[in-house]
């Protein structure tokens, strides 16, 4: 039991910690959204991957950083309708 | 406050410990996590004393998350929020929020403080608005936008750098750059601490930069995003102007509100001054290592930049020399020195040049002229010419000494006697001299009977022959002597090449208790007779600063170099590098200060003391080859002297920067180049071009001279309607209009500064053919129509076609990303002209998907369309389809390599897939037979052999696969492939999987790689580009000791060699994948930096018998035998 409870309070420190930690109900909007959220700061955060990406589309990084973090605000779409 | 993307923000404090010392200590963050909120720019504001606070711009998206209908998405609000910091409380609050326009993206701190107003400068899509933390009125100004017949007036624009400069007594301003590159100054009205309005004019247009600083000193420094990196000098500081200037009275606070845009005209610079560039590869789009120009190694050729600032680079493995003076001699030299006549004069006096059998005299003046009397002797060649003594010269020559007590050198009198009393010393009958060496202070004499003579400075200058001699039995080949070390009385040592292929150190000192004169203390074998020897001290990593060291040049044009011991005389860490296929030859010269040692063989190099490691380091010069060298120092110039046949050439060093060990060489492309492709017998590239999101050529021409007709007509009209008394006002405001055409028209704005006008959707588009051998430059361009973009290009020489050479081009019609999207795909064939200069347009052949990759394959065309794989021969109106493999690979093939029947398939996303092809059968087949197992993104691959590909992906990757043995040979049992395709597919993919080799994280995204030798002589390794500017090699391992050296050494540096941040180094290089079967280079290279305590404590802890000087070695030749 004590075991139980330790991993389920390593769970939640981990889910304070860091965003996206999964937990028993994530849903597929979720967790898509968290993947794609990931990704995108992974390309704004790593300088070559962002200057490869403004160079294929023609526009300064700048530019690119801001598209990216747009994308970031709905990555996969509008969440679904909740079911009753 | 550091903050990261989403939701986290950390606020740390420092503060300075103690009174005296610096140190700084940091606390423990304070958290302010906000979830559910992207950071799009997190700045520090300037408060004064007050308590520290901190504005951020953030979008919360919480509420666009939770609603289905996507309205919250619409609404979603960019607020900026302001974060105090309680310095008493060591608490941070937030300080409340105000919503500002939707597509913020920058904040500039504005000063607080006495009077000042402090806030934030928010910048956005056509927006600087000022905000202040209490107040509630914001100001507002709107980017002006440029004016001209290719530039749509309603496109706004965003601001992408820009900087802060505070002047002496609180004003300040603000230099802003909008994507466009153009810099705009905005400046603040303030009445007793308030802001009043704000005011921005057109300032200049430099290159978009990723930072710009402004230097206290008046400069102004561009990090530019793409391209050399350059250095501005503030003329003015533009505040006496014709510009418009436009202020936030103009402007409504809300951007959605309607206004007059502004508009504002481009013009050269005005308030800046290049002065200094900064050589920049970033970002290399291709990359290929070649030997065009027939020099000893391969160059390498890149393609880099951006848009109108793109170039074509040629890199070598050189310094640059600055060629001062050319001229032309009577006679072919064979061998060059300069004297000077007294021991403490300044400059040298005397050019002494041996030509085939006299010798020539110059003497330097204000003019190089013939010296008569100088008392040399001319009908003789000579072997060498040294100061001597306090005032004398000796001339060593085949047949004996001449010692010259000199006269001083008188202006009025040229035809005066420059020599006092002349001494000759003549060799023993039927033997003469072949090798010698001199010093101010002693000079050494090797007799063709294998005697060595040595002669030591007396009192009055004049030679006294010492009574020590040495014998040998062997040959003797060269000799050579530092100079006299300062406060002593003559060198030690002697350096002698025999002909027993052996080099030794003679002892010189007479107060030597264990060698006579002339006794031998050290001896080294070597692989081939010794040609020439330089003996000098020179700068290292000694504790004493300069050491003594050996460099000998070989017949076979290698050049060894060795430590001579300073007490002893005894010879340790040998490198040897080949230089050469010709003997190697030295010179001494003295290059920023420092000695150097040039060697001379089939090209110069250079052998220096690298100013920032202080090891000893070895470049060629960028220089044609030269037979003798020395070093020359006159009242104007300063540098080396060196003959060349019958030229003679003065050249300098000192300018050259000894750290960068490349040298440049650059053409500029029009658009961003995206492939590179070699004719290498016709010594020519082929670039194509394309630039996403710009107006190509034809459009901007058509726009011109839309607008000019436009003006003239207006023009005419104006002057059809003037009245005649008014004229000559009007005659007046009409030459200043004309004058500013013209200046327009002659000075064309260039779009390598001003960039091309951009417009959204269209691509710009060329092929250039480009000479960087004879002519290094753009020989021939073609620009491509219809919203086109060159996407792939190879080189074929068609079987069907009499193996005519064929430049073929995937070409693919309004292609959008993001979805991914075109209207018409072709694959265009020019007929390429037997010089390789021109392109000719054949015929193009509209295909299903834009080819990403072409290739020639067994005199024909294979092409990647999307994820099938066509095999094509050339018809007469189109290309013909001979083979297909549909659904080849996973997304979209990117790359095609081949070998024999094989071809390595890459695409996108999916790693490559083997593909063989089997033409005894009809129709041909072409069947993939194995994949990989990890998606990798691939940019590049090559066949490092035949099972073998290494390649490097979009997250910066490099990696090794091969494929198994049994796979391999079964693929090419068949002849028809019969059973190949009878394998049941596996897991989705191909029948076989590959095996991962080696995996290696390298930080940067590598955009070519190449199997190639970089080095003359060396053996072939990886060659690979990386799109930031990097150029890296990987160097296969030949033996298991080696390797497990390496192996212990990586393991130890990366506990003692932590980085600064704290960085595992294992983690870091096992960024995606775990690191496999490479080590590290760069993190065992720094290990030469280390100290010797260090490198001696790290040696031991190595199994087998190491110490730190074969370590050394050991890394040395692993770096030089390959590369440089």
């Amino acid at each position: 039991m004590a075991d139980k409870l330790r991993a389920q309070q390593q769970l939640e420190n981990l889910q304070a910690k860091y965003i996206g930690t999964g937990h028993a109900d994530t849903t597929k909007f979720e967790w898509t959204s968290n993947i794609a959220r990931d990704s995108l700061a992974s390309y704004i955060g790593h300088p070559p991957m962002l200057q490869y990406m403004s160079i294929g589309t023609g526009q300064p990084r700048e530019k690119m950083r801001i598209q990216l973090l747009e994308r970031m605000i709905q990555p996969v779409g509008p969440p679904p309708k909740e079911q009753d | 406050m550091m903050a990261a993307i989403e939701k986290d923000k950390l606020v740390w404090t420092l503060s300075r410990t103690g009174q005296t010392d610096v140190s700084i200590s940091i606390s423990s963050p304070l958290g302010v996590h906000r979830p559910q909120t992207l950071v799009y720019y997190a700045l520090g504001m300037d408060v004064g004393y007050e308590n520290p606070i901190f504005a951020l711009l953030e979008v919360d998206y919480s509420e666009s998350d939770a609603d289905p209908s996507g309205e919250a998405f619409h609404e979603v609000k960019k607020e900026l929020s302001y974060y105090e910091l309680d310095l008493g409380l060591n608490h941070v609050v937030h300080r409340g929020r105000t919503t500002v326009d939707r597509t913020a993206n920058m904040l500039f701190r504005v000063p607080g403080g006495n009077d000042l107003p402090s806030g934030v400068l928010c910048c956005g899509e056509d927006n600087i608005s000022y905000y202040h933390v209490y107040e509630k009125e914001v100001f507002r100004l709107a980017i002006p936008r440029r004016e001209g017949a290719a530039e749509n007036p309603n496109r706004k624009r965003y601001i992408v750098a820009g900087t802060l400069y505070t002047l002496k007594g609180g004003n300040f301003f603000y230099l802003l750059q909008t994507e466009d590159g153009d810099v705009f100054k905005v400046t603040f009205d303030i009445k007793s601490g308030k802001v009043e309005r704000l005011n921005i004019w057109y300032f200049d247009t430099i290159p978009v930069a990723s930072s710009i600083c402004l230097l206290r000193a008046g400069f102004v420094y561009c990090a530019s995003e793409a391209g050399d990196r350059l250095l501005y000098e503030l003329e003015t500081l533009g505040d006496e102007h014709n510009e418009h200037v436009f202020s936030s009275d103009q402007f409504p606070t809300d951007p959605t509100e309607t206004y007059n845009p502004p508009y504002f005209q481009v013009r050269p610079l005005r308030n800046l001054n290049p002065v200094e560039k900064v050589a920049n590869m970033s970002p290399v789009m291709d990359m290929e290592v070649a030997n065009l120009s027939m020099e000893d190694a391969p160059q390498i050729y890149t393609v880099s930049g951006t848009g109108a600032r793109s170039t074509f680079r040629t890199t070598r493995n050189a310094l640059d020399v600055l060629e001062l003076v050319d001229s032309q001699l009577p006679q072919r030299a064979t061998s060059v020195w300069t004297a000077k006549l007294r021991a403490n004069d300044e400059h040298d006096t005397y050019i002494v040049l041996s030509l085939v059998n006299h010798t020539l005299v110059l003497r330097i003046g204000d003019d190089v002229e013939e010296a008569q009397h100088s008392g040399l002797l001319a009908e003789t060649t000579t072997l060498g010419v040294q100061q001597f003594g306090e005032d004398c010269i000796i001339q060593i020559h085949p047949k004996g000494i001449r010692h010259i007590r000199t006269v001083p050198y008188n202006e009025e009198d040229p035809t005066q006697k420059m020599y006092g009393e002349i001494t000759d010393w003549k060799t023993p009958a039927h033997r003469s001299i072949v090798a010698c060496a001199a010093n101010n202070r002693q000079v050494c004499i090797a007799l063709s009977s294998g005697e060595i003579y040595y002669f030591a400075c007396d009192y009055d200058s004049s030679l006294a022959q010492a009574e020590d001699e040495a014998q040998l039995d062997h040959t003797i080949h060269c000799l050579a002597m530092p100079d006299v070390p300062e406060g002593r009385q003559g060198s030690d040592f002697l350096a002698v090449g025999c002909g027993d292929k052996t080099f030794r150190i003679f002892n010189l000192n007479p107060r030597d208790q264990d060698h006579r004169i002339l006794g031998q203390t050290g001896l080294m074998g070597l692989s081939a007779l010794p040609h020439a020897i330089a003996f000098h001290a020179m700068k290292d990593q000694s504790p004493a600063g300069y050491s003594l060291y050996a460099h000998v040049g070989l017949h076979s044009g290698i050049y060894v170099r060795a430590l001579v011991d300073e007490f002893s005389g005894t010879l340790s860490g040998f490198r040897r590098r080949f230089l050469g296929p010709a003997p190697v030859k030295f010179a001494r010269v003295s290059v920023g200060g420092e000695p150097a040692i040039l060697a001379l063989t089939t090209r110069p190099w250079l052998a220096y003391t690298h100013p920032v490691n202080n090891t000893l380091a070895l470049t060629p010069l960028n220089y044609m080859s030269i037979e003798a060298a020395w070093s020359f120092e006159s009242a104007s110039f300063k540098g080396i002297i060196c003959v060349r046949g019958e030229d003679l050439r003065i050249v300098t060093l000192d300018d050259v920067d000894l750290s960068q060990n490349l040298s440049y060489e650059q053409i500029s492309l029009q658009y961003t180049p995206r492939k590179l492709v070699g004719n290498h017998e016709q010594q020519v590239y082929y670039v194509i071009e394309s630039d996403n999101n710009t107006l190509d050529a034809a459009t901007r021409d058509q726009l011109k001279r839309e607008q000019d007709e436009k003006v003239k007509e207006e023009v005419k009209s104006e002057e059809e309607s003037e009245d005649k008394p008014m004229k000559t006002a009007e005659e007046e405001d009409l030459t200043n209009g004309e004058l500013e055409n013209d200046e327009e028209t002659n000075g064309e704005l260039l779009p390598v500064d001003f960039g091309l006008p951009k417009v959204e959707g269209r691509w710009a588009s060329c092929i250039q053919v480009v000479d960087p051998v004879t002519e290094k430059a753009v020989i021939h361009t073609i620009e491509l129509r219809n919203n086109q973009c060159a996407v792939s290009a190879a080189l074929i020489a068609f079987e069907s076609k009499d193996n005519d050479l064929f430049f073929a081009v995937g070409v693919a019609q309004d292609l959008k990303f993001t979805p991914y999207s075109f209207s018409k795909a072709f694959i265009q064939l020019y007929k390429v002209s037997p010089d390789g200069r021109k392109l000719e347009f054949y015929h193009d052949t509209e295909v299903s998907a834009p080819p990403l990759a072409l290739l020639a394959f067994k005199g024909k065309l294979i092409a990647g369309l999307g994820n099938d794989l066509v095999l094509f021969d050339c018809g007469l109106k189109h290309l013909l389809r001979k083979a297909q493999a549909s659904n080849c690979t996973g997304t979209r093939i990117t790359d095609l390599k081949t070998q024999g029947s094989r071809i390595v398939v890459a695409d996108q996303s999916q790693s490559v897939t083997y593909v063989v092809h089997k033409d005894m059968v009809h129709p041909n087949r072409l069947i993939p037979f194995a994949d990989d197992t990890v998606p990798r993104w691939t940019t590049c691959a090559e066949m490092a052999d035949y099972d073998t590909t290494v390649g490097g992906d979009k997250f910066g990757n490099i990696w090794i696969v091969r494929c198994p043995e049994k796979v391999s040979q079964a693929s090419d049992e068949s002849e028809d492939g019969q059973h190949l395709i009878q394998d049941k597919a596996y897991l989705g993919g191909a029948p076989n999987r590959l095996d991962l080799c080696a995996h290696y994280f390298t930080n940067d995204i590598p955009t070519a790689i190449q199997k190639t030798n970089l080095i003359a002589g060396g053996d072939r390794i990886i060659f690979w580009a990386g799109l930031q500017g990097t150029l890296g090699v990987f160097v296969p391992f030949e033996s298991r000791r080696d390797h497990k050296m390496f192996q212990q050494l990586e393991l130890l540096l990366r506990n003692e060699e932590k980085p600064i941040a704290g960085r595992d180094h294992l983690a870091y290089r096992s960024y995606y994948t775990p690191i496999k079967n490479v080590i590290d280079g760069d993190l065992v290279e720094r290990f030469l930096t280390a100290s010797n305590d260090e490198k001696a404590s790290w040696a031991a802890q190595l199994d087998g018998a190491w110490d730190a000087s074969s370590v050394e070695d050991k890394i040395w030749t692993m770096r030089l035998n390959f590369a440089f």
